[in-house]
């Protein structure tokens, strides 16, 4: 077990070093610079702005002294908000992103098993096709549409919830839900596959035929062998919520990382850009791993392989 | 190809052995049978055959051109002053936009795809031919890249290469392949192990006549599918981008660029966000029942 860790490990550190790599020299290519994006600056005033933040150096050199800043935990300073460092600016947007996601997570988990465990009992029959039905929706319909609509609906119409912005949890909900609803149709999918798979097996005519009640045939038996593709699904899940959540952000007015990460990219922020990145990247490497990992705890035969 | 036939369900094999007159019916022909018989698919075939009609010629019958601005007519509401499908805050004819808008997300789905197409079955079917360590070297390299963020590779292309139609093409395009690639390496390597290739180097067939009759006809069949599949996965990647703002540029437009502006002006004018999301989620869900029921004929056993 611990050698499949590292083996892991092994690959994961050279992916992180990667994507910062590739990161910062494409940032760095990109026209314009930080400081000119809403007027234009003398020369000799770019030059000194520059100077201040080093970038007057050679480039290679900039990139070794940003990497020796990254091992030692220093992002540096965002070259946009004055005074702010790109840790600050983290620490400001990134409890909002993580509380939304998280709690789309658990929502679309619970929500999609529980419909997808449904669904493959009644295999082929009504609840089996609504619920499908409406998970090829829920993964048709984006999440820039939804939201829109539940804005409109839930909130400026019946006045249920706010409309946006961050004011306590209920300003979450929609957000919430917006997230998730994709994540629903996807996992519901992913568990009913799996338990019509797993139905079939012989273990679980074992266990019906040695009298156990239903309850335990699926709840014991069946759905831990299930879920296992779920498990794989973590670290695609976490990627879509990322990704989803640029969309909600901008749409609820949230003060999420990933509006700064927009903002950031469009106004040549690099410094928030990268920390932006090598954030989600290690939250998504670290969730492959942990996912790797309990598969392999869970099932032998990926060990064996 | 009649052996496919034989094969399966030993009872109807030897009846049909025993008039052998009787004209085989080929993989593809039983696939396209099946998927005919599938009312989803078929009503998806249709209604991508009329949206891909409109998106070709439909700008050139449109009374109003797109980008053509008109100032009595801003915000005109659905079937007033011309507009069929109304008109948005500069007074631009709906309907035309949204026509321009499905001709260049649904071109950006089929270039982008045709992309990972070639650089993801060139990558597995590669792979999964040579094996031993060419292969375990690719296919890592395929899961250090599985595991980056993709999304914020491609918005830092964008960003450094400005707005460019053709990169947002390639960018999608070289975001999509992995998957392919994973695909088209698992079939080739299952396939060479099968018994009829076996079969068929007995019979002294040459490799290259081994892989042109044999592997690529059975490769094609979850190429295309996941081709299919991957179409409405582009065009939602587009429309993403529009959406943030990193997308296509005005005034050419595209899908999720027309949403964007619509979620916007939705209190004044709903019609800017009901029409183009219904042409996209009608666009992406006839995707889908097309892959899927290409899925269902092709590969029977997974029904």
């Amino acid at each position: 077990m611990l050698r499949f860790f590292l083996r892991r490990l092994l690959v994961a550190v050279p992916t992180l070093f990667l994507v910062i790599t590739l990161a910062f020299f494409m940032m760095r290519a990109a026209p314009g610079n930080p400081f000119e994006t809403s007027r234009k600056l003398p020369p000799e005033i770019l030059a000194h702005v520059e100077a201040e933040f080093g970038m007057n150096r050679p480039l290679g050199q900039q990139y070794v002294s940003y990497l020796a800043g990254v091992a030692r935990g220093d992002f540096g300073p965002s070259l946009k908000y004055q005074g702010k460092s790109v840790l600050d600016i983290i620490a400001e947007g990134f409890p909002t992103s993580l509380t939304i996601g998280l709690s789309a997570l658990v929502l679309g988990g619970l929500t999609g098993v529980a419909l997808g465990v449904a669904a493959a009992l009644r295999q082929n029959r009504a609840l089996d096709y609504w619920v499908m039905s409406g998970a090829i929706l829920g993964v048709c319909i984006p999440s820039f549409v939804t939201a829109p609509l539940l804005r409109q609906g839930l909130a400026s119409d019946l006045g249920l919830v706010p409309t946006g912005g961050l004011n306590g949890p209920i300003s979450l909900v929609l957000p919430v839900v917006v997230l998730a609803l994709p994540q629903i149709a996807i996992i519901s999918r992913l568990t009913r596959a799996g338990m019509i798979e797993v139905l079939r097996s012989n273990y679980i005519r074992t266990a019906r035929a040695k009298g156990l009640p239903e309850r335990v045939v699926i709840g014991r038996h069946a759905l831990r062998a299930a879920l296992l593709p779920l498990v794989s699904y973590l670290g695609p899940a976490c990627a879509g919520l990322i990704t989803g959540s640029l969309v909600v952000e901008k749409i609820f007015n949230l003060p999420g990382l990933g509006k700064s990460f927009v903002l950031g990219a469009l106004e040549r922020d690099y410094t928030v850009v990268m920390g932006v990145i090598i954030l989600y990247a290690t939250l998504i490497i670290a969730l492959n791993l942990a996912a790797d990992m309990m598969l392999a705890a869970l099932d032998p035969r990926v060990r064996l392989s | 190809m009649t052996g496919a036939i034989l094969a399966p369900g030993s009872r109807r094999g030897a009846e049909t052995m025993e008039r052998a007159a009787v004209k085989g019916r080929s993989l593809w022909d039983d696939a396209r049978r099946r998927l005919l018989h599938n009312r989803a698919a078929v009503a998806s075939m249709i209604l991508l055959a009329v949206f891909l009609a409109a998106a070709i010629v439909g700008p050139y019958l449109t009374p109003f051109r797109y980008d053509a601005i008109n100032k009595s007519d801003v915000w005109a509401p659905p079937l007033t002053a011309g507009h069929l499908l109304g008109a948005d805050a500069l007074g631009r004819d709906l309907l035309a936009r949204i026509l321009i808008g499905l001709r260049v997300s649904l071109s950006i789905g089929v270039v982008a795809t045709a992309v990972s197409l070639v650089i993801g079955v060139a990558w597995g079917a590669t792979a999964g031919f040579l094996g031993g360590a060419a292969d375990e070297l690719m296919m890592r390299f395929v899961d250090v890249l599985y595991t980056l963020p993709f999304i914020f590779f491609v918005i830092l292309l964008m960003v450094t290469f400005g707005r460019n139609f053709l990169l947002i093409f390639l960018a999608i395009g070289f975001v999509e392949w992995l998957t392919m690639s994973r695909i088209v390496r698992g079939q080739t390597l299952s396939l060479k192990q099968k018994e009829f290739v076996e079969a068929a180097r007995a019979a002294g067939l040459s490799t290259p006549a081994i892989i042109g009759r044999h592997l690529v006809p059975n490769l094609l069949g979850p190429v295309v599918v996941y081709a299919t599949l991957t179409i409405p996965a582009v065009i939602l990647t587009e429309s993403f981008l529009s959406f943030i703002g990193m997308g296509v540029q005005e005034p050419l437009t595209s899908l999720g660029t027309l949403i964007s502006t619509g979620a916007d002006e939705m209190d004044l004018a709903p019609w800017l966000l009901f029409f183009p999301a219904f042409v996209m989620v009608a666009t992406l869900m006839a995707f889908n029942f097309i892959g899927d029921g290409l899925r269902d004929a092709i590969d029977p056993k997974d029904r």
